[in-house]
């Protein structure tokens, strides 16, 4: 069953070293299509590393891997994407005149696609796809 | 080997410029002095092994290239011209030419990133100071929805925090660093308080703090619940920014990109003017790409406005919404496009990344990106600051020079909007000026 999360994209040090690397290097794919969760909500979701879960918004949706955030930078029902390609399939394109669209503090819905079995770990965390809105 | 002392890192807004690279056989073996992310951008920009130009997908010689390009642009009805924030104030200025000869849209990345700062500039002003002041003076730095310890690695250790000024002769000791945030990020490590607010509460918390500098009773109950925080931190936060000497806020993304955008950082820059009733207050904006405090300076050198500017009618026209590029784009309104040293295909919503990929565009960048791969002509152009000089400006609008340290056989942004204002001109009749 899918449940309401406030999704947060922004910067990390891999992304930004991600695009001096190209963006279409394995460092920038990698970091930039996985969706980190509060540890409390990935135990209480039933998800480790690597499992893979569906974001959607009222503009789009992305299918991708799942991480830990680490420690307790992130607060219950909140998640992070490092920017880019995924994040900004989920964004709108109104920008309420500002010509900024609302580009953090997305709401989303979030359902589990595919989980690990009990004990074992899930797979290297790879975001998988994304899909223009509907 | 070659030895480049005092480059600069044009990755970030922190622009350092007290680099020293190591070159040999026209590679960049070493980086000292850079942060984790200098070090991915200096190392990263070796020469690529690209043509210069692509028509079509095609190699094609870049005299055919600025033809297509001048084609596409002056045979379009709303042409845009977006980007900027990459490259140089030299080409950044050829750039607002072009737009003002085929009646564009230009527009830079600021409109997605801190355009909401420029609106909210525009309605309330801002109390501002260089960097240089800040490591010499501030004893309260604050960072609100901004996390530079990974956007701005150095910023702490250079500029904000670490630094032994003149008026902070202990550094780090004489300094008070308040974080506020939604997320607990690497930044509030380094942090003396941190205030943890609930997503999209960001108004809602100045505006306490508004209402407090300004000695308002609140009520405790709504504050929290508004807020997240007791109001007895809040209070003591106030307490700790009047008593400051010199107190700074910087301020991030996670204030323009969340609702309230312009609201949220009008919000912070009035509650900044409220505070020097009491003491010395600044703040600034953490800007991101490495020019783009250029690119708002020289479209408003030449155009009056800094981003979101049409010229269509001849004079610039000012108006975020209209004529910046996620709405014109998503609207389906621009007809041609031209992109330098930007990625809209990334990172722009899929509205307007449809109606992109719908249209002929032209687009300049060092590196293959999803935007140079559908582009009807692609340039591959020298990396600014690394294989092109030209001239940046820091987050604090001070320009610094770049000290190139390779060679490269790709030309620079500005040699090809210079190839292709000529190639315009031409097309127009417009003649040299003496």
């Amino acid at each position: 069953m899918a449940e309401p999360f406030v999704l947060i994209p922004g910067r990390t040090s891999r992304q930004g070293c991600g695009i001096s690397a190209g963006k279409f290097s394995a460092e920038y794919l990698d970091e930039t299509s996985v969706v980190q969760l509060a540890s409390t909500d990935m135990k209480r979701l039933g998800l480790t590393s690597g499992d893979v879960v569906k974001l959607s918004s009222a503009d789009g949706q992305v299918e991708l891997a799942v991480r830990a955030a680490t420690g307790d930078e992130l607060p219950p029902g909140v998640l992070f994407i490092a920017y880019g390609d995924l994040s900004s399939r989920l964004m709108g394109a109104d920008t309420h005149g500002s010509g900024m669209p609302t580009s953090k503090g997305l709401d989303v819905m979030l359902e589990v696609v595919t989980r690990s079995p009990p004990g074992q770990a899930g797979s290297t965390p790879r975001g998988t796809k994304g899909a223009p809105p509907g | 080997m070659k030895i480049v002392e005092d480059a600069t890192c044009t990755f970030c807004g922190c622009v350092c410029d007290d680099i020293t690279l190591k070159v040999e056989n026209q590679r960049i073996v070493e980086a000292n002095k850079a942060c984790v992310l200098g070090k991915a951008w200096f190392l990263n920009h070796q020469i690529e092994d690209r043509p210069s130009c692509l028509i079509d997908g095609k190699p094609a010689p870049l005299d055919e290239g600025y033809e297509r390009a001048a084609s596409i642009l002056c045979e379009a009805k709303y042409p845009i011209i977006y980007g900027l924030s990459d490259s140089p104030c030299e080409a950044q200025r050829v750039a607002v030419s072009l737009a003002d000869w085929i009646g564009a849209n230009v527009d830079s990345t600021t409109s997605v990133c801190h355009g909401p700062s420029g609106m909210a500039l525009q309605g309330v002003g801002e109390v501002t100071c260089t960097l240089g002041e800040v490591a010499n003076r501030a004893d309260l730095v604050m960072f609100w929805g901004s996390n530079p310890a990974e956007s701005h690695p150095r910023h702490f250790t250079r500029y904000s925090l670490m630094p032994k000024g003149m008026f902070v002769p202990n550094g780090r000791k004489d300094r008070t660093c308040v974080v506020v945030d939604v997320r607990r990020t690497k930044s509030v490590k380094a942090a003396d308080l941190f205030f943890q607010i609930p997503p999209r509460k960001d108004f809602e918390a100045i505006w306490c703090l508004r209402a407090l500098a300004a000695d308002v009773a609140l009520d405790a109950d709504q504050v929290e619940r508004d807020t997240g925080i007791p109001l007895a931190r809040w209070q003591d936060l106030m307490q700790r920014m009047k008593s400051a000497r010199f107190g700074v806020i910087f301020f991030g993304m996670g204030l323009t990109m969340t609702r309230g955008k312009h609201c949220n950082t009008e919000a912070l820059l009035a509650l900044v003017r409220d505070m020097n009733a009491h003491t010395r207050f600044v703040v600034k904006p953490n800007r991101g790409h490495g020019n783009v405090t250029g690119a708002d300076n020289v479209v408003t050198w030449r155009t009056g406005y800094p981003f979101g500017v049409n010229l269509a009618r001849g004079y610039p026209r000012f108006n975020p919404g209209e004529y910046t590029t996620s709405d014109t784009l998503a609207r389906g309104e621009a007809d041609a496009a031209l992109i330098v040293s930007a990625d809209p295909m990334s990172n722009l919503a899929q509205a307007a990344r449809a109606h992109l990929a719908s249209i002929p565009y032209v687009a300049l960048d060092p590196k293959e990106t999803p935007t140079t791969r559908a582009a009807a002509v692609a340039f591959t152009v020298a990396a600014y600051g690394i294989q092109t000089g030209g001239t940046v400006y820091r987050l604090d609008d001070v320009p610094i020079a770049l000290r190139p340290a390779l060679d490269s056989p790709h030309p620079s942004d500005q040699t090809v909007l210079e190839g292709i204002e000529r190639c315009v001109r031409q097309r127009k009749g417009i003649g040299e000026f003496a």
